[in-house]
């Protein structure tokens, strides 16, 4: 390290109030932002890497109590800055991009207004200077149609334009340190590929220092000069990018990256001769919205002459941007909204057809695992009748329901106790756990899974994506799996197929897509996932 | 937006035909044979006469066709006849008319200005005791039943200090003009006004409050800040901005509780409003004059509703218009 | 349940409201029973102000009446037509709303075009058409009250209906082949009870100040004594009298303000923030 830090933040203690699950955010972190350099921290989810975040802008709650430690800028400690001077400092000198761009913008004010406000909040240059310099860096930052996205609300900009115009606020006032928390997490790939380009190369352009928080190793190998690993807000590594994620020193660190999947799909058995478990044939869905006396209509097509079949004991991926149709996909497929045209058939029997009781009793044949684990069980129910509830509905006892509920419980690694107890109890994955129970408790012969590891940190996520791989194999069962992960998608499919506008642009062997793709988007999208000279390193 | 006003007024009509079509139904439960109520309201009741009216008012058609008429003299502003009162309804109504108005618009004025600032400083210093004394107040004026404190008020402003008149809409008999006029109207609205709009203000108030905390806590109030923004200017351009917007729709509900209170308020103030009016009306069993101020306070709930509604697309630009 | 009590009572305004909500319903309860004779009857000269005369606490009306006994019986006339007439809006309420908001369609947008009239219309004017079309009487108040108020119930009811219809674990119900009236039952409505119980207690205070302005302006039922009734018998005497006005009028403020703090505490222990720091 030949350049001298401008913040030095040295053994920084965070408590937390009393009841927590822990006494501190964050204990003893140390680690220095130098000029032109972006520095990742990593970790999972409270590990204590916004805290950090926030300690640096000086935005942390007030519950938050500062123990210990010190913020080193400019030759003072920030911990001990007054009001005035946080003021004086916020936006001019250190300035800060949020995770969520629709929440982190004002709703009801125009974008270039809200640029112009960070000038205003300095006191500096002319109201009208002051557009035009929000008219600058918008195009500065590569929005497209920089006038007219001045005057725009934050509703009227997509996702990655939103977060366009927050770097282009942060970055307004030419401050020395950029703080970014979790930037693209909430975007699509190639949107997150394009808005980490636009950091670094406004980064080294402005000679920034840059804290990058992330919980995606992808990520960090392609932006990071360095980094710092989180684990229950300590620091238990850090170092060059190049070290870190090659040589990685402790276990957790390992185990962090070992979780990421590989863009490598292993080798997988061809299935010959099989049946079709599912067989999709050109399946419509449009939605409409608005449509009244006089307001225009909103066509939106989920589902665009949808094609395509599942073999007995195949895994096939539907991976696409949010928005490309694939979870609308997935629950046609479940009959859970109507098709306006197209049928899909279990083995022989057609599943679009038949409705009221008929279609309840076919429902076991094919179950589905949710992308939310707080959201798909419901709180007020116990896990043991969570899972038996569909069997009873079905005709068996509740005694032996409840019994084959039990089994179902250890099957997917939890106690036996669990039945007795609420879901509230349970951490992520162990209520995507009890939701891959409830699934099976059906003895259904395809599952279906919505995004069903997206939620879960790395290391969780791998754990599950294991146990769902077991299970296929050892139940023989044949697997839609819907997500927007490419990486996760090469690990457990079969055949891939790729979405976009409601349409598969391209379907293949999971091995000959990664390796040979030939749609455009297809290979945009495969281009965009981050961390690939990593994985290749890494290796 | 035209098309948007066109769309509510469209809807508007139809609610209102709705309404009195549901009106005349009212009419047709009120006791008693109408052409035997209004001969009895007439001072006479012999059978000729009873036939007579019946003829007059069409009470021998079929119903569809009595409903038709109905319909057909509202929309020509024709509300009946009060034989009470031997006026028309919608005379006697738009003689009452302008001074409800009056009340309920400043009465509206007040209470909405008093309890968002009100709001906004409980808010402010939410868990100081100014924030404890606002809300404690709000809770009390909420619960209270407006004629009562309509009561409590002549008894304290007007019968133990004689500050302010508590009757009526003017002096009687002093002929006041021009400014003194204005004046001498002020003073009797004051007392009514306030009266009326203390449950409202407790209500926005409370609402306000409520929602500027819950905005407070959004993710683009950090972003301000972390922009260096002064919380003055904070809480007044990214706050209340945001935090005002269930306020208006709450204004926009409470339209129809506005002119249940102008009854309840200018019965005991003997304000010459229709709400007054309806008091009459019921002391009378004046069922055509009753179910007139009915029609006539459902259409200016309506028409509340629509500006609100107007008041609420101008400030969220979310919402957008048919181009 | 019992943690439902333990979060209430931290809540001071909590404690203060079922406290006087209580002491209302014992007084509905057993007041009567302390004071055997009607409360239409004279039992002094008229006018008599508070505390002059022993037994008389409270002192006589313009036609000497027990202005305290006239309170104790009107407690049972104010509780009464709030509770009745909430449960009765509560039971056309629930039932719109939650078909309108599960199955939607055509039929839920004519619920709920039903609805926004009901709600269109102004409440007020339209309780006091009903209960002089009517006549007035317990059960014409009672019906008025409940036919005014239940579109707010509606409306919150399909509101939650709709938007846990489309809750992961409503549709892993439907996945699982359960029944309409199952998921309904189980998964949907007793999720969407909390905000509904809170609404409850608020439209019990909100009963009963309709209550006692329909009385005010002599549309009570002429048999039962009621507090809105006699604030507006003492209101032409409010000069002579403070008193006979001043006391039921105390009456109808605590008790809807008892059931708007116990409103306010049961929406801070039914609805607390979920716990949103999950990811």
């Amino acid at each position: 390290m030949s350049a001298t830090p401008v913040v030095s933040i040295k053994n920084l203690k965070l408590a937390l109030p009393s009841g927590s699950d822990r006494p501190h955010a964050v204990d003893g972190v140390s680690f220095d932002l130098v000029p032109g350099k972006i520095l990742c921290v990593v970790g999972e989810s409270g590990s204590g890497k916004s805290m950090c975040a926030h300690a640096l802008m000086g935005l942390l709650p007030d519950t938050i109590i500062r123990e210990a430690g010190e913020i080193g800028y400019d030759g003072q400690n920030l911990l001990t800055l007054d009001d005035a001077g946080w003021l004086a400092l916020r936006g001019r000198h250190i300035a800060m991009v949020f995770q969520e761009p629709m929440t982190a913008l004002n709703p009801l004010m125009r974008i270039g207004d809200q640029i112009a406000e960070m000038f205003e909040a300095h006191n500096l240059l002319a109201p009208r200077q002051r557009k035009q310099k929000a008219l600058q860096l918008l195009r500065e930052v590569g929005l497209p149609e920089p006038e007219r996205s001045v005057r725009a609300y934050p509703h009227q900009l997509s996702g990655g334009q939103r977060q366009r115009a927050m770097i282009a606020m942060a970055l307004a006032l030419e401050p020395t340190v950029l703080v970014a928390d979790e930037p693209t997490t909430a975007l699509d790939v190639t949107t997150q590929a394009q808005i980490l380009e636009l950091i670094r190369d406004l980064q080294r352009r402005r000679n920034m220092a840059v804290m990058f928080i992330t919980h995606d190793f992808g990520v960090v190998s392609d932006i990071a000069d360095r980094v710092v690993v989180l684990q229950h807000g300590k620091v238990v590594e850090q170092g060059p990018a190049d070290d870190v994620l090659r040589r990685p020193q402790h276990t957790y660190t390992r185990a962090l990256l070992a979780a990421v999947p590989s863009m490598q799909p292993p080798p997988r058995a061809p299935l010959a001769d099989r049946a079709k478990a599912v067989e999709v044939i050109g399946l419509d869905k449009t939605y409409v919205s608005g449509g009244g006396w006089f307001q225009a209509e909103r066509r939106v097509r989920a589902a665009n002459e949808v094609n395509f079949d599942i073999l007995q004991g195949e895994t096939v991926g539907l991976v696409g941007e949010s928005g490309s149709g694939k979870s609308s996909v997935a629950r046609l497929v479940m009959r859970l909204i109507e098709p306006d045209q197209g049928t899909v058939r279990l083995g022989d029997a057609d599943f679009t057809r038949i409705a009221g009781r008929a279609l309840r009793k076919e429902r076991s044949r094919i179950q589905m695992i949710f992308q939310d684990p707080f959201a798909s069980l419901n709180p007020r129910r116990k896990v043991g009748n969570i899972i038996a509830d569909g069997p009873i509905a079905h005709g068996t006892t509740p005694v032996v329901a409840h019994k084959r509920a039990t089994e179902l419980l250890g099957l997917v690694g939890l106690n036996a106790s669990a039945m007795e107890r609420y879901p509230h109890e349970f951490s992520g994955g162990q209520r995507q756990r009890i939701g891959i129970a409830r699934a099976l408790a059906l003895e259904p012969e395809i599952i279906v899974a919505d995004e069903a590891v997206s939620a879960l940190d790395v290391s969780v996520q791998a754990q599950v994506l294991n146990l769902l791989e077991d299970l296929k194999a050892r139940l023989g069962l044949s697997m839609l799996f819907i997500t927007h992960d490419l990486r996760v998608a090469a690990q457990i499919c079969d055949r891939i197929a790729v979405m976009q506008r409601g349409a598969i642009v391209e379907l293949k062997p999971t091995a000959a897509l990664f390796s040979a793709p030939e749609h455009p988007y297809t290979r945009e999208l495969l281009a965009a996932v981050p961390g690939q000279i990593s994985s290749s390193r890494a290796a | 937006m035209l098309a948007f006003i066109a769309q509510r007024l469209a809807k508007a009509v139809v609610v209102l035909l709705a309404i009195v079509a549901f009106n005349f139904t009212l009419i047709r439960m009120a006791p008693g044979d109408p052409a035997m109520v209004m001969a009895g309201e007439a001072g006479a009741s012999d059978q000729i006469f009873v036939t007579q009216l019946r003829e007059k008012f069409g009470l021998d058609q079929p119903l569809p066709v009595q409903l038709y008429r109905y319909v057909k003299g509202i929309v020509t502003l024709d509300l009946g006849f009060s034989f009470r009162q031997q006026m028309p309804v919608a005379k006697l109504i738009a003689e009452r008319l302008p001074a409800t108005l009056l009340l309920t618009v400043t009465a509206f004025v007040i209470s909405l200005l008093l309890g968002i600032l009100f709001g906004t400083l409980a808010a402010r210093f939410a868990g100081t005791w100014a924030d404890t004394a606002i809300t404690i107040l709000a809770l009390i004026f909420y619960a209270t039943p407006l004629f009562w404190v309509a009561l409590m008020a002549i008894l304290l402003f007007s019968v133990s200090m004689d500050w302010l008149p508590s009757f009526g809409y003017e002096t009687v008999g002093a002929n006041y003009t021009g400014f003194a006029h204005v004046l001498d109207v002020g003073a009797h609205l004051i007392l009514p006004a306030t009266t009326m709009g203390l449950f409202f203000m407790a209500t926005y108030a409370r609402m306000t409050r409520a929602s500027m905390l819950e905005v407070k806590r959004h993710d683009f109030v950090k972003t301000a800040r972390a922009k260096g923004l002064r919380d003055a200017v904070i809480q007044r351009r990214h706050v209340l901005r945001n935090a005002l917007l269930p306020v208006v729709t709450l204004a926009g509900l409470q339209a129809g509780t506005l002119v249940g209170g102008a009854v309840l308020t200018e019965t005991v103030f003997a304000w010459p409003g229709i709400g007054r009016l309806m008091y009459e009306a019921l002391l009378q069993r004046d069922y055509n004059l009753l179910l007139g101020v009915f029609v006539v306070c459902s259409a200016m709930v309506l028409a509340f509703n629509l500006i609100t509604d107007l008041i609420y697309r101008a400030v969220d630009p979310r919402i957008e218009f048919a181009s | 349940m019992s943690k439902l009590w333990r979060t209430m009572l931290r809540n001071p305004g909590g404690v203060i409201g079922f406290t006087i909500l209580l002491l209302a319903i014992a007084i509905a309860l057993f007041g009567p029973l302390l004071f055997p004779t009607s409360p239409w009857r004279m039992v002094q000269r008229p006018f008599l102000p508070p505390f002059t005369v022993p037994g008389l606490p409270l002192g006589t009306d313009a036609l000497g009446r027990d202005v305290l006994a006239g309170i104790i019986y009107g407690a049972r006339v104010s509780l009464l037509v709030g509770l009745v007439s909430t449960m009765a809006a509560l039971a056309v309420g629930i039932p719109v709303g939650a078909l309108a908001g599960y199955f939607g369609g055509k039929i839920g947008d004519a619920l709920m075009r039903f609805t926004e009239f009901f709600q269109t219309v102004p409440s007020f004017a339209l309780a006091i058409v009903l209960v002089a079309i009517l006549q007035p009487s317990i059960v014409s108040i009672v019906l008025a009250i409940a036919i005014v108020s239940w579109p707010p119930v509606a409306r919150l009811v399909r509101g939650e209906v709709l938007s846990l219809r489309t809750r992961e674990y409503v549709q892993a119900a439907v996945v699982t082949g359960q029944s309409h009236s199952w998921i309904i039952w189980r998964e949907i409505l007793p999720n969407a009870l909390s905000p509904v119980i809170v609404l409850a207690s608020l439209m019990v205070a909100t009963a009963i100040l309709l209550e006692s302005s329909l009385s005010f302006l002599g549309l009570g039922d002429p048999n039962l004594m009621s507090w809105g009734y006699m604030v507006g018998a003492g209101r032409t005497v409010i000069r002579q009298a403070w008193w006979i006005t001043l006391f039921p009028g105390i009456a109808i403020l605590l008790s809807v303000l008892a059931l708007n703090l116990i409103g306010e505490g049961l929406n801070d222990a039914l609805n607390p923030r979920l716990n949103k720091e999950g990811r």
